[in-house]
């Protein structure tokens, strides 16, 4: 068992706490909405910074199977918890331990350069996922089949219309398959305009990952991917348990498993 | 076909927790550059598709950079033989070298400033090591550096004056030492220009003022009596431990001492800070 243990797909969140320190406030509009959103737990800190508690003694652990969705209202925590466990914010107290291969589906452009062509966007994330040159090969006949978007490789990103741009990050998104993947809810939100092959897409990536984490308001969402819930209120962990029973007492009524 | 999977950089299990020593951090700070390292072909491809955009559709290209140092090497040729007496065959090598130069430092340091700052978007949506987006900066301004070599090979052809070659190796060792001190130029820069927003104005009136007062577009020697002086002035000995040899002439050893002092000073100091300050980079930016 203990040797089993040591392979398997795992994150362990243990008394995680992170303070958000707000610099150059007044120049930033971005930061200024996140006070706004988070005002009661501002505060300051020994320095006289400005921070928000965004993160208060947080602990979990997801082993293979686990699908947890985050739920809680506006600067609850959620996305700030999605990239502390993408490692991407480092928390003040407490430790994570991540084993396997993490990727983080955070924003829609997933940090493509606008500048450059299509196809050398996918070769750096197919770098940065460290494929080697045939599986460079197979990431763009992958996404180029997907996205159906064959004349348009070889121009930069800027002149794509919206749509081929959400084509593209999409393809791009979901073409490497890690073995924990988190997921900001705007990747489930556009569900309506989304054609059927990529949502057919997604659930395949999805059901590949052995852990899943899904940040989300919208309750059909996580009826549908998640086996337990987190709710987070102002940084803390509210309660965490069944998708049903969360979602029932974060809503306060009655859902139903459709 | 099977689905494409991520290949794991490093240890299986990767863990994040506050550093509670600064020997925990530093085992962090290490792990950080580990994986810098493992990514080398992304940081490579990430310099060469910036010099891309920055040209792309021209029909010279990056050659555009060679050809406008090229142009100002001959404009500043012309005048300031004139106003320093000096002969252009003597000068123009002179000034080729130190110009190509000291444009490498100067650009390094400007970016180096931006660094991290403009790679916001990046380090808010994918975990990358900080010290590979140094390692980008440094190595786009070695290819810009290498274009501009053109320059210096045909003002020594047009010229006729050619340096010693065995002296002229000595520049290599000096070269690995400039990447190594470009390379913490960037992080310290990077780090202390994201956290204080102020400091990038203050780099460039200081840089403008290193250009004047070091001995970049005249010789050492005219500034006479003053000689003892120049090696306090770490501009000019790193400026110099490069280009002297590239002249056909070795450094004097207290140019060497000097170079070598202000390079472990820059090292360990950035080493420090960024030790220290690694985690708070995200929330800085």
């Amino acid at each position: 068992m203990g040797m089993a243990r040591e392979t398997e797909t795992r994150i362990a969140v243990d008394g995680v706490s992170l303070d958000f320190p707000l610099y150059h406030t007044s120049g930033r509009s971005l930061k200024k909405t996140l006070i706004s959103s988070v005002s009661k737990r501002m505060g300051e800190d020994a320095k006289r910074r400005i921070v928000v508690q965004a993160l208060r003694d947080v602990s979990f652990t997801l082993t293979p199977g686990d699908r947890l969705g985050l739920i809680g209202s506006n600067g609850a925590g959620k996305t700030t918890l999605l990239r502390t466990l993408a490692g991407i914010y480092e928390p003040d107290m407490g430790s994570i331990r991540v084993h396997g291969t993490l990727d983080a589906l955070l924003d829609p452009n997933l940090g493509m350069n606008v500048n450059l062509t299509g196809r050398e966007n996918i070769m750096l994330r197919g770098l940065y996922a460290g494929l080697d040159k045939a599986g460079l090969v197979q990431l763009e006949e992958d996404v180029r089949h997907f996205a159906d978007m064959d004349d348009f490789l070889g121009l930069p990103v800027r002149i794509y219309s919206a749509g081929m741009v959400i084509r593209l990050g999409f393809a791009l998104a979901t073409a490497i398959r890690p073995q924990v993947l988190l997921m900001d809810e705007w990747f489930l939100a556009g569900d309506a305009g989304f054609m059927e092959k990529a949502r057919a897409r997604l659930e395949d990536m999805v059901r590949d990952a052995e852990i899943l984490v899904l940040s989300s308001h919208n309750t059909e969402a996580l009826l549908e991917w998640c086996t337990r819930v987190i709710w987070m209120e102002q940084g803390r962990i509210q309660m965490d348990g069944p998708t049903e029973t969360v979602l029932e007492a974060y809503l306060g009524h009655a859902v139903k498993q459709t | 076909m099977d689905s494409l999977r991520p290949r794991m950089r490093g240890a299986q299990t990767l863990e994040i927790m506050p550093g509670s020593t600064f020997g925990a951090r530093q085992e962090t700070a290490l792990r950080d550059v580990r994986e810098a390292v493992s990514l080398w072909r992304l940081c490579w491809t990430l310099s060469a598709l910036d010099i891309k955009i920055r040209y792309r559709g021209s029909v010279l290209g990056p050659f555009w950079l060679t050809l406008s140092t090229g142009l100002t090497v001959a404009a500043m040729g012309g005048i300031y033989s004139t106003l320093f007496h000096i002969e252009m065959r003597d000068y123009l090598p002179f000034l080729a070298i130190s110009q190509v130069l000291w444009g490498y430092q100067s650009a390094l340091v400007t970016d180096a400033c931006n660094g991290y700052v403009a790679s916001e978007g990046m380090i808010r949506s994918v975990r990358m090591p900080f010290t590979l987006y140094a390692a980008r900066i440094v190595l786009r301004n070695l290819m810009v550096l290498a274009h501009n070599l053109v320059v210096i090979v045909a003002v020594d052809l047009v010229m006729w004056q050619f340096p010693d070659p065995v002296v002229a190796l000595a520049a290599l060792p000096a070269m690995l030492v400039w990447v190594i001190d470009s390379l913490a130029i960037s992080v310290l820069l990077g780090v202390l220009c994201a956290r204080f927003r102020d400091i990038p104005p203050i780099v460039a009136s200081v840089m403008q003022m290193a250009f004047l007062v070091t001995p970049v577009i005249w010789r050492p020697s005219l500034i006479g009596d003053l000689q003892w002086m120049l090696p306090f002035n770490p501009f000019f000995t790193l400026l110099e431990i490069v280009r002297a040899p590239l002249l056909g002439e070795i450094p004097s050893l207290a140019v060497y001492a000097s170079a070598g002092l202000s390079s472990v000073v820059l090292c360990a100091m950035t080493w420090v800070l960024f030790v220290r300050v690694r985690g708070r980079i995200a929330f800085w930016v």
